[in-house]
C-alpha cells in the first residue's frame, strides 16, 4: 500500500469517527439539532436548558466512553494477537473478561456503589492476568503456555461467576448483574470518565510508541531474542498494560465482546500486517464502531439493546466470515 | 583477531544428556570458521550458545575479551548476529523492513527507525548486492535471496560475528555459493563468520578454518586442506569417504559407495 493510500484510508477513518460522534451527540429519544449541540459544546449557549443536560451531562460523557472503549478493545486486541502470534486470541480467551466480570459481580453483591464495582472489576482482571504471567512465565511464557493458563482462568472466573449468581438476589442484585454482564454504556455518567480516560491514554499511549516493536513480535523467540529483544519481558508487559485498560473497558460497560477480536482482522485487510499502520487504523476502526453501535444500541428500539448483545449477534457472523476466508485461503486451520 | 570464542562449554537441555561437552571454538575477525556436523550433532545448540540465547552449565564464552553473560543483551546483538535458516516475519513484510529489524538493538524500547537507521538498512542490502529487491515482499523473492536479506539484517545490526544456521541446506547449488561467497567476501571487510553445515565440499570452498562437531564434542579447528581427510569424514557422518584432488588443486569429498549398514 502505497504511502498516499495509506493518508487517505488515516483521513477517511478519522473523519468518520467524528461523523458517528457527532450522530451521537444529536440522535436519540430527545433529537437535538447540530447548531445547538455544537454551540453549547463550545460553551456557549443556555446551559440551564434541557438540551444542555441532555447534551452535556448524558450523551457527550456515553459517547466519550463509547470511543475510549472501543480503540481500548481494539487496541487490546490487536496487541494482543501480535504477542501471542495468534490471530484468534483476544482478552476473552486470555481469561481477562471473566475475571473482571467476576469481580464487578462480587462488587454489585457486596456494595451497590459504582466505585466498589470499578475497583473489584479491575483488581480480579488484573489478579487473573497477573496469574497467567506467573504461572506462564514459570513455564517459559510461549505463547500455547499463555494461553493454555488463560483458558483455564477464564474457566475458573466463569465458574466463579455462576455461584455469585446463584447466591445474588434475585429481585434486585441479580438483574443487575445480569444486564451488565450484557455490556451496556447506559449508566456511564461523567464520574468514570477521569479514571477511563487515565487508563486509556496511558495505555494506548505506550501500545502506540511500541507499534513497531510488535512486528518483531512476529519473529520466532530465538530470532527475536537474537536481536536484543527480551520477549518474554515485552510480552509480559504488553499483557499487563492490555489487560488494565480491557479491565478499565469491563468495569465501565460490562462485557462487550468480538470487538477485541475482529477489528485487528478489519485493520489488517485495510492496510496489511504491519503494526506501524495497523495499530492506529484499528483504534479508529474500533473506535468508530462502538460508538455507531452504541447508537444503534439505545435508537433501534424503544427498549435500549444490550450492547454486549449487538457485537455479539454482528460480530459472530462477520467472524465467520473471516474465518471463512482465512481457512479457503489457506485450505487448512 | 579474535572476536568470539567459547572455552570448553557443556551445555545440556534441563533434564536431557549433554548436547556439547567441552566444546572449544574460536571466530577471528576476517575468517569464515566452519562446522561440519551430521544431522542432530548439536550444531544450532552450539550457534545458539556463541550468540548468549543458551547459558552452558560448563565453560564460557568470551565476546571480545568478556564473558558473554555479563554483557548487556543489546550490546550483544550489537556485536553477535545471527542467521537463522529461516524467518518467522509477519506476512507481507517487505525486504526492507527486514533487514530493518536488524536496527533493533540500536534502538531504545519507545523507538521507531529514523532516517538513519533506514540509510544503514539500504547500505546494508547494497551489500549483499540485493538494493534492487528492497520494496518487495519478502514471500515474494527466492530461498537464496531470503538467505542474503537474512545476512543484510545482521550487516544492519552492525555486528563483527554472524553466526549462520546451515545457510547451504535448503539452496540449490547455485545459490550456495553466491550465499556462501558474499559472507567470504564480507569476511575480507573484517567480520567473522561461523557456518554450519553438512557440506564438506562447501566448507572445502570457502572455509578459511573447518571443525568437525560429533558426539559434543568438537575437532580443533585447522585450514580446509588438513582438515577434510576420509578418517574425519567418516568419523563425523559414519559413512566412508573419499577425498578427490583434481588437477588444478581443487579438493572434493564424496562418499565412497557402501553395501548395508556398518
Amino acid at each position: 500500500m502505497s504511502t498516499r493510500a495509506w493518508r487517505s484510508t488515516w483521513v477517511v477513518l478519522l473523519g468518520t469517527v467524528v461523523l458517528l460522534f457527532a450522530v451521537a451527540l444529536v440522535v436519540g429519544r430527545y433529537p437535538l439539532r447540530l447548531g445547538e449541540a455544537v454551540r453549547l459544546l463550545l460553551g456557549f449557549g443556555d446551559r440551564e436548558s434541557l438540551d444542555a443536560a441532555v447534551l452535556l451531562r448524558v450523551r457527550l460523557p456515553r459517547a466519550l466512553a463509547a470511543v475510549m472503549i472501543g480503540a481500548n478493545l481494539a487496541g487490546a486486541g490487536a496487541v494482543f494477537q501480535a504477542a501471542f502470534q495468534n490471530p484468534l486470541v483476544d482478552s476473552r480467551i486470555l481469561g481477562i473478561g471473566s475475571a473482571a466480570a467476576f469481580g464487578a459481580a462480587l462488587g454489585m453483591l457486596l456494595s451497590a456503589s459504582p466505585t466498589v464495582i470499578h475497583v473489584t472489576a479491575f483488581v480480579f482482571g488484573v489478579l487473573a492476568v497477573v496469574l497467567v504471567a506467573l504461572i506462564g512465565w514459570r513455564l517459559g511464557a510461549s505463547k500455547l503456555v499463555l494461553v493454555i493458563v488463560g483458558v483455564l482462568m477464564s474457566a475458573l472466573f466463569t465458574s466463579l461467576l455462576g455461584l455469585v449468581k446463584y447466591v445474588a438476589d434475585p429481585l434486585s442484585t441479580l438483574p443487575a448483574i445480569t444486564y451488565w454482564q450484557l455490556g451496556s454504556l447506559s449508566r456511564v455518567d461523567w464520574s468514570e470518565i477521569p479514571a477511563l480516560a487515565a487508563v486509556s491514554g496511558v495505555g494506548l499511549g505506550a501500545f502506540f510508541a511500541l507499534r513497531w516493536r510488535l512486528n518483531l513480535l512476529a519473529l520466532s523467540d530465538i530470532e527475536a531474542e537474537s536481536l536484543g529483544i527480551h520477549v518474554r519481558g515485552e510480552r509480559i508487559v504488553l499483557l499487563l498494560i492490555g489487560t488494565a485498560i480491557v479491565a478499565a473497558s469491563v468495569a465501565t460497560a460490562g462485557m462487550i465482546g468480538w470487538i477485541g477480536l475482529i477489528v485487528p482482522h478489519i485493520g489488517r485487510l485495510l492496510v496489511g500486517a504491519d503494526h506501524r499502520r495497523m495499530l492506529p487504523v484499528s483504534l479508529l476502526i474500533g473506535a468508530g464502531l462502538m460508538i455507531g453501535l452504541d447508537t444503534v444500541a439505545r435508537t433501534a428500539t424503544a427498549a435500549e439493546i444490550p450492547l454486549g448483545v449487538l457485537t455479539g449477534v454482528l460480530g459472530v457472523p462477520a467472524f465467520l466470515v473471516l474465518f471463512w476466508g482465512m481457512v479457503r485461503r489457506r485450505g487448512t486451520v | 583477531m579474535i572476536l568470539l570464542s567459547a572455552e570448553r562449554i557443556s551445555f545440556r537441555y534441563p533434564r536431557g544428556p549433554d548436547v556439547l561437552s567441552g566444546v572449544s571454538l574460536d571466530a577471528s575477525s576476517g575468517a569464515v570458521e566452519f562446522i561440519l556436523g551430521a544431522n542432530g550433532s548439536g550444531k544450532s545448540t552450539l550457534l545458539h550458545c556463541l550468540c548468549g540465547l543458551l547459558a552452558p552449565q560448563m565453560g564460557l564464552i568470551r565476546l571480545q575479551g568478556s564473558p558473554i553473560q555479563n554483557v548487556r543483551r543489546r550490546m550483544r546483538a550489537r556485536a553477535v548476529g545471527l542467521v537463522p535458516q529461516r524467518s518467522e516475519a509477519l506476512f507481507g513484510v517487505t525486504v526492507k523492513d527486514t533487514v530493518l529489524m536488524g536496527r533493533t538493538p540500536h534502538l531504545g524500547i519507545l523507538e521507531s527507525p529514523g532516517r538513519q537507521d533506514h540509510a544503514v538498512a539500504r547500505e546494508a542490502l547494497e551489500a549483499v548486492g540485493l538494493g534492487h529487491l528492497a520494496a518487495k515482499r519478502l514471500d515474494e523473492v527466492s530461498g537464496g535471496e531470503r538467505q542474503m536479506i537474512l545476512v543484510a539484517r545482521g550487516l544492519a545490526q552492525q555486528a563483527r560475528v554472524l553466526l549462520m544456521d546451515e545457510p547451504d541446506a535448503h539452496l540449490d547449488p547455485r545459490y550456495q555459493q553466491e550465499v556462501l561467497g558474499t559472507a567470504a567476501r564480507l569476511a575480507r571487510t573484517g567480520l567473522s563468520f561461523v557456518v554450519t553445515s553438512h557440506h564438506p565440499n562447501n566448507a572445502l570452498l570457502h572455509a578459511t578454518r573447518i571443525a568437525f562437531l560429533g558426539d559434543g564434542m568438537c575437532t580443533k579447528q585447522v585450514p580446509p586442506g588438513s582438515a577434510v581427510t576420509p578418517e574425519g569424514l567418516e568419523a563425523t557422518y559414519g559413512i566412508p569417504f573419499q577425498v578427490l584432488h583434481g588437477p588444478d588443486g581443487a579438493i572434493a569429498a564424496m562418499p565412497r559407495p557402501h553395501n548395508g549398514p556398518r
